[in-house]
């Protein structure tokens, strides 16, 4: 057997994909016109599928500060952290993210998968054990595995589910790293998070909590589910990505827990990649402002989410459990959930596409995700064409 | 909860069962991903399933070089042995 051949699966499945038009996973983006609209294989199309929650991506602040930062500091850092990666942007943006959240630690890293991966493989060896949700995201699941620890699931969302099987780990429970998200990037759902935090207090676990999809979108300051539900303090520690609301690419990691900063020593994934460029660090900092201070996006945003969640409802598709800027349609097979979205393509319209094994339950998914940066004529065109699918789907 | 190798194969092809076409035919020796057509996820929800048919605690790294129904049970086997 070749180094190759193990593709041949994959290599048949691209063939069949690509024989039948745009490839629905890496589909061409050749202009950008606004947060909301850009030049799809020759189309004009909406964005409903870019998880840029509040629409920042051409924040004139944002921008101004990305210019400032290239020209001032050079196109990127050519070096990690731990060697020549550490300008006074990376340590400010730190020290705001961790008054963000009242923690007494942060720490960047380059993107939202190397936070997870750092942070995991940083904290647990193979001494310890993580129990994860299962529905955990894949930064989540290969930091479990880097770390070499022991890794066990329970049922999504489930603390009872939680508490059974912490509860067989006997004494190890007392140390165990508890893994959830804030909000599920697959259904949209909330971690029940005060349930979850009682049990894990039972236990003497640790908690951490992935924020990656609820910054900006939850909580007075934009926290998160940490903020909403008034448990900032109870969370061991707080990962997130500067990918979706800050509308830049980063990740971060804040803790009260002093050993926070020995991650910066003992994280291969933290001391071997090469640190954020200068203008994303400007520009997240100016972003990070924008959304302690964004109430009005967020209303914004959550106006839109109830609005097409219920449409979507009365129009008969089956979606995740809660309205959320994060909507689910979820489909039987992979061949309704293809055709979903090739016609929302050929109505103009851009939203993901996600096969199992990725997605809970076997389902296929047409994910949406809202902006506050949609118009309300944006969300119609959305709803109409959902609406005028539904029959042939 | 003691328990013998039989048992657990027996238990281990009813939940098998469950997952897979009613005429797939599961032996000791069928292969749960190349054979019976288990894609990762599947597998793992498996694990969840025996660690509460046998309350155990069975870590999923412990899957890394489990192919077949046998490695399955066997793992099964030690895990239980080991915590009684």
């Amino acid at each position: 057997m070749s180094l190759f051949d193990k593709f041949q699966p994959l290599a048949q499945d691209r063939h069949t994909l690509l024989g039948q038009g745009i490839d629905p996973f890496g589909a061409p983006i050749e202009e950008i016109y606004s947060p909301t609209e850009a030049l799809i294989n020759g189309r004009r199309t909406i964005l409903a599928g870019t998880n840029n929650y509040l629409g920042l991506t051409f924040d004139e602040q944002c921008l101004d500060a990305a210019h400032a930062a290239l020209d001032e500091l050079g196109t990127g850092t050519t070096g990690s952290r731990m060697a020549n990666g550490s300008f006074a942007g990376h340590r400010a943006l730190e020290q705001e993210i961790a008054a963000f959240y009242e923690c007494d630690k942060a720490i960047v890293f380059t993107t939202g998968y190397q936070a997870n991966l750092a942070v995991i493989s940083g904290l647990a060896n193979n001494e310890d054990t993580i129990v994860i949700d299962a529905d955990s995201h894949a930064s989540i699941y290969d930091g479990c595995r880097l770390s070499g620890a022991d890794i066990v699931r329970f049922r999504h969302n489930n603390p009872d589910d939680l508490h059974k099987r912490l509860k067989r780990l006997g004494e190890r429970a007392a140390n165990a790293l508890v893994i959830i998200e804030g909000i599920y990037s697959m259904l949209g759902d909330k971690a029940r998070i005060r349930e979850i935090i009682e049990v894990k207090n039972a236990h003497r676990a640790l908690l951490l909590v992935d924020e990656a999809h609820s910054l900006g979108v939850l909580g007075e300051r934009g926290r998160g589910l940490v903020e909403e539900a008034g448990v900032i303090s109870e969370a061991d520690f707080i990962v997130g990505t500067f990918s979706k609301s800050l509308a830049s690419t980063g990740g971060y990691c804040v803790s009260n827990h002093p050993q926070l900063d020995f991650i910066r020593y003992a994280s291969r994934p933290y001391i071997f990649t090469a640190s954020p460029c200068p203008s994303v660090i400007a520009s997240t900092r100016q972003a990070l402002k924008r959304v302690e201070n964004g109430a009005d996006l967020r209303a914004r945003l959550w106006r839109h989410a109830h609005r097409l969640y219920r449409h979507l409802l009365d129009a008969g598709y089956e979606l995740g459990p809660e309205p959320c800027p994060v909507i689910a349609a979820l489909l039987d097979t992979r061949e309704q959930a293809l055709a979903l979205w090739r016609g929302l393509h050929e109505h103009g319209i851009y939203v993901n596409l996600i096969f199992p094994p990725a997605t809970p339950g076997g389902k296929s998914l047409v994910r949406i995700s809202v902006s506050a940066a949609h118009t309300d004529e944006q969300i119609d065109t959305i709803c109409q064409a959902f609406t005028a699918l539904s029959t042939s789907i | 909860m003691p328990a013998s190798y039989e048992e657990i194969q027996e238990k281990v092809i009813t939940e098998l069962s469950k997952l897979t076409a009613s005429d797939v035919e599961l032996t000791e020796d069928s292969e749960l991903v190349t054979e019976l057509g288990l894609d990762s996820f599947k597998v793992l929800d498996l694990l969840m399933d025996i660690e509460d048919e046998f309350d155990i605690s069975m870590p999923v790294n412990l899957l890394a070089d489990v192919h077949t129904v046998k490695d399955l049970a066997d793992r099964i086997h030690s895990v239980i042995n080991s915590s009684t």
